[in-house]
Order: structure tokens, then sequence, then C-alpha cells
């Protein structure tokens, strides 16, 4: 079939690659353009002018502190998703009662609307900080130990038997082994979990603080500022497309390295 | 389904330890109840909203919603997902937009939406929508991909013509992925709903709890997130466990 003939013959090269992703980059802002045309430019700000817009925004003086409390708070729930989630994901994955016991409670909670949740986050944790963190760790950290658990279950026995008659340590064990074995589906996992970090921690903010950038979205969006929802929407679309490349290329690279 | 498995079991052990200890640190007054309250209390608050009626409304404006959201999105995302199959090299620029689709919360566009569409249900209809179909797309997509190429040539051995083949072969193959689809598309028009009457929406169960908070009403807003999360995970336990069955039926993993 003809789609079997073009799998074969487009084996990505680098430059056809990166033209790709160009023609794809333009054709969107053409979109985009005729939309904002289409239905006026004060619902709708156009690629130049939300450009200035945002450019404006960033020379504000003030907005470096949101930026940084964003980056800090998303920082921390990121380091509490993965690690955690590792952690919580390699012991269920190990043990498999446990494991069995906890998945289905942990699929409910994944697809269950976290931002119910929002109230209880913040009666428990207050104002602030906390709340921002728990909340995007809260996002994060449950596709991460979904990933790496179904990853550690799915690693061969004859590498943990390979490895108990080299008479590992438990953390020898670990790094030596259960890692490495489980490593693409981890990377996976962890691109999950960044994506849905960030999306908590700035839905977090949008409640629970009086800064950053999610307060800054939920401020104007009361005030109707299209302008500026649109600039900091693109300023989260360019950075989290940035991120999740790096990661989709690392996981390229793992997968070709330990994967099947 | 016979019966319960061991695991099973200790789930439903553990689950109730957890709420007996919530109850009884609430009754015992080392929780604020202030911030949360006893599991008792949240389904007598469940219980009395039912009951009294008033909620039947924005329950139903929610449910339809969400019903609307989730069956748009199967439809385009099912069609964006063949494109997308269709497209290889489209595809691969596409990558890792499509990757970091779900990091952007979608609903910070809901006052466009507004502006679009006026003041009624459909801007939170668009914001199901546009959660839910990513979802759609990208399984679909998974779908086609896995198609086996036994499958394909066998196809082309027994000169199926396309319609047939798609219709006999690679509709029935991808099943578990479509399904998979269905069921995330459901769940994210859900989220993404709930999430948008919650932040902005004047009605609805979303706004609903986000009122209560406001107003300090915990055994409301507890009841109504019972009711909500019972709900949402009673149907995914559905969906669930039907997909277990369809993906056991093909004898895959």
């Amino acid at each position: 079939m003809a789609d079997a003939l073009a799998a074969k013959s487009s084996r990505p090269i680098l430059p056809k690659a990166a033209l790709d992703k160009l023609l794809l980059l333009a054709a969107l802002l053409v979109l985009w353009q005729l939309l904002s045309m289409l239905v006026g430019a004060e619902v709708l700000t156009n690629p130049l002018a939300t450009l200035r817009r945002l450019g404006s925004l960033m020379s504000d003086p003030s907005f470096a502190g949101h930026a940084r409390e964003t980056g800090s708070a998303f920082a921390v729930a990121l380091v509490i998703s993965l690690a955690g989630g590792l952690g919580i994901g390699t012991l269920l994955g190990a043990h498999r009662l446990s494991g069995e016991v906890s998945e289905p409670l942990l699929v409910g909670l994944y697809s269950i609307p976290k931002i119910t949740l929002y109230p209880m986050v913040l009666l428990l944790f207050g104002l602030g900080m906390s709340a921002k963190i728990a909340f995007g760790a809260l996002h994060g950290i449950i596709p991460v130990i979904l990933f790496t658990m179904s990853a550690v279950r799915n690693i061969p026995q004859i590498y943990l038997r390979a490895g108990r008659s080299m008479r590992l340590t438990p953390s020898q064990m670990f790094t030596g082994v259960l890692i490495p074995a489980s490593l693409p589906e981890i990377v996976t996992g962890f691109r999950l979990g960044f994506s849905l970090t960030l999306l908590g921690t700035l839905i977090g903010e949008m409640f629970a603080s009086q800064r950053g950038i999610g307060y800054l979205l939920i401020k104007s969006m009361e005030s109707n500022e299209s302008g500026v929802i649109i600039a900091l929407a693109l300023l989260l679309v360019v950075l989290a497309t940035a991120a999740s490349w790096l990661l989709l290329e690392l996981e390229r690279r793992v997968h070709g390295r330990f994967g099947t | 389904m016979s019966g319960m498995s061991r695991a099973g079991w200790i789930r439903l052990f553990v689950v109730s330890l957890l709420v007996l200890m919530l109850e009884v640190a609430c009754r015992a007054g080392w929780i604020d109840p202030v911030a949360v309250i006893a599991p008792t209390k949240m389904a007598a608050g469940a219980w009395n909203l039912l009951a009294s009626g008033s909620y039947t409304k924005p329950i139903l404006l929610t449910l339809s919603n969400v019903a609307m959201a989730a069956a748009l999105s199967v439809v385009v995302g099912f069609a964006a997902g063949w494109v997308l199959y269709r497209l290889p090299r489209f595809r691969r620029a596409a990558d890792p937009l499509l990757a970091s689709y779900y990091a952007v919360p979608t609903f910070i566009f809901y006052p466009l939406f507004i502006v679009l569409f006026g003041l009624n249900r459909w801007p939170l209809v668009a914001i199901g929508f546009i959660f839910a179909v990513v979802a759609m797309a990208l399984n679909t997509l998974q779908g086609f991909e896995r198609v086996p190429q036994v499958l394909r040539r066998t196809a082309q051995a027994m000169r199926l013509s396309p319609q047939q083949t798609l219709i006999r072969l690679v509709l029935p193959s991808c099943a578990p992925h479509l399904f998979t689809g269905l069921k995330l598309s459901i769940v994210y028009a859900f989220i993404g709903v709930i999430a948008g009457e919650f932040v902005l929406s004047g009605a609805g169960l979303g706004f609903e709890i986000a009122f209560a908070y406001n107003s300090f009403d915990n055994a409301t807003m507890y009841g109504l997130m019972i009711l909500l999360l019972g709900f949402v995970g009673g149907l995914n336990m559905l969906l669930y466990s039907w997909e277990r069955r369809l993906y056991l039926r093909r004898g895959g993993r």
C-alpha cells in the first residue's frame, strides 16, 4: 500500500524534518492571521501584535517576579513528581500485589477532574507557594507512577535472575538493572509528567496566589483582556513545545539504545 | 468477571481503612473541620443534595455539555487521526506540538469562546471539545499505525478493495485503540467542562462546587465533589473493565 511505501521512503534525515517543522510553523502562523482577520483583532490578536504585546509584557519590571514565582513552583513540583513517581512506581512495579491493589485507584485518580479537588488542597495547604506546588505535583506524579510501574513490571524475569545470581545489593539492582531496563517507558512517563505538572502549577496559581503566570492569566481573563491572554498562551505554548521537543528527542534516543 | 480477586479485597480493605481513619480523625477533632469534614458528613451532604432536587438542573446541564463535547471530539478526533496517519511527514513535524498540547490550560481561552459563541453553553462545550479531541486523534493514529503488516499483506493477497480492507480488517484491528480514545475523550471532556465551569461559568456542577467553596458551605461542597467523583469514577471503572475485555478477546496484552 501507498503508506507502507511512504513510511519506507521517508526516513527522517535532519534537514528535511527541520524543513517540515518550519513549513508547519509557517502554515500555523498564516492560519492564525486568517482566523484573526475573520473574528476580529479585538477577539484574537494577530501574530505580530501578539508578539509585540508579549514583548511589552515581558519588559514590564514586575514580569520577572511573576515568571520566577511560576518557575520555582514548577521546578519544585516537577522534582516531587519525577522523584516521587519514580520511587513509588518502582516499588509498586517490583511488588506485584501492591501494584495490583493500587493500579485501579491510581488510574481512577488520574482521570477525575482534579480541579474539583482544588478547594480541598487549598484548605489543607493554605494560600501560596505550597498549594501551587501540591497542585502541580498532584497532577504530575500519577502518570510518572503509572508508566514507571508498568515499565518495571515488564522487565524480563531473566534480567532479575541474572542480577540475583550475581548477588547484587538492592541498590545495585535498582541502578544497574531496574533503571536501565525500564528507562524508555520511564522517559515517556516523564514527558507526560512534565506537561501535567506545568498545567497543575498554572491552575494552582490561578486561584491560590497573587503572583505568577497563572495569576496574570486569571486576572486578564476576568478583565477580558484577550491580547494578554493570547500573548501568555503563546509564551506557554512555545516553552512547553520546546521542552516536549527536547524530551521527545531524548525519548527517541533512549528507545534506540535500550528499547526493543 | 467471577468474584473478586485477592488484590480486589485488599484494595477494598485499604480504602475502607483510610476512610475510617479519616472519619475517626475528623470526629476526634484532629483535623480542622473548616478544611475537611468527616466522610459520613460528606455522604450525608451528597444525599441531601440529591434528595432536595435543587441540584438536578446543574447536574443535567453539565452531563449534557460533556456528552456533546465527547461526541464531537470522537468524530472530529477520528478524522484528524486518520489525516495524521495518511500524512506521516506532517505528523512528524507536528509531534512536539501534539506532545505539549496538554501542558497549556486550554480553558484560558474561555473568554474568546464567549465572544465567539455568546454567553451560553457552547463555550463550555468548546472547551471540553478542544481538551478531548487530541486524545482521540492520537489514539486513532496509534491504532492505524499498529495494524500488523501481515494483515495488510493478507488483504492485498486476497485482493480486498480499499473499503473492504477498512471495514473487515483495519477497523477491527484498531478497535481497542479506538476504544481507548473514546474512553479518554469522555474523561477529558469531563475535565474540560468541569474546569471551565469551575473557573468562569455561572451554572453547572463545577460552578456549584466553586460557589459552595466560596461560601464556606463544606457539606454542599464535599457532597457535590463526592457525587461528581463517584459518577466519573463509576463511569471510568465501567469503561476500564470493558476495555480490558476488548483487549483480552483479541488475545493481546
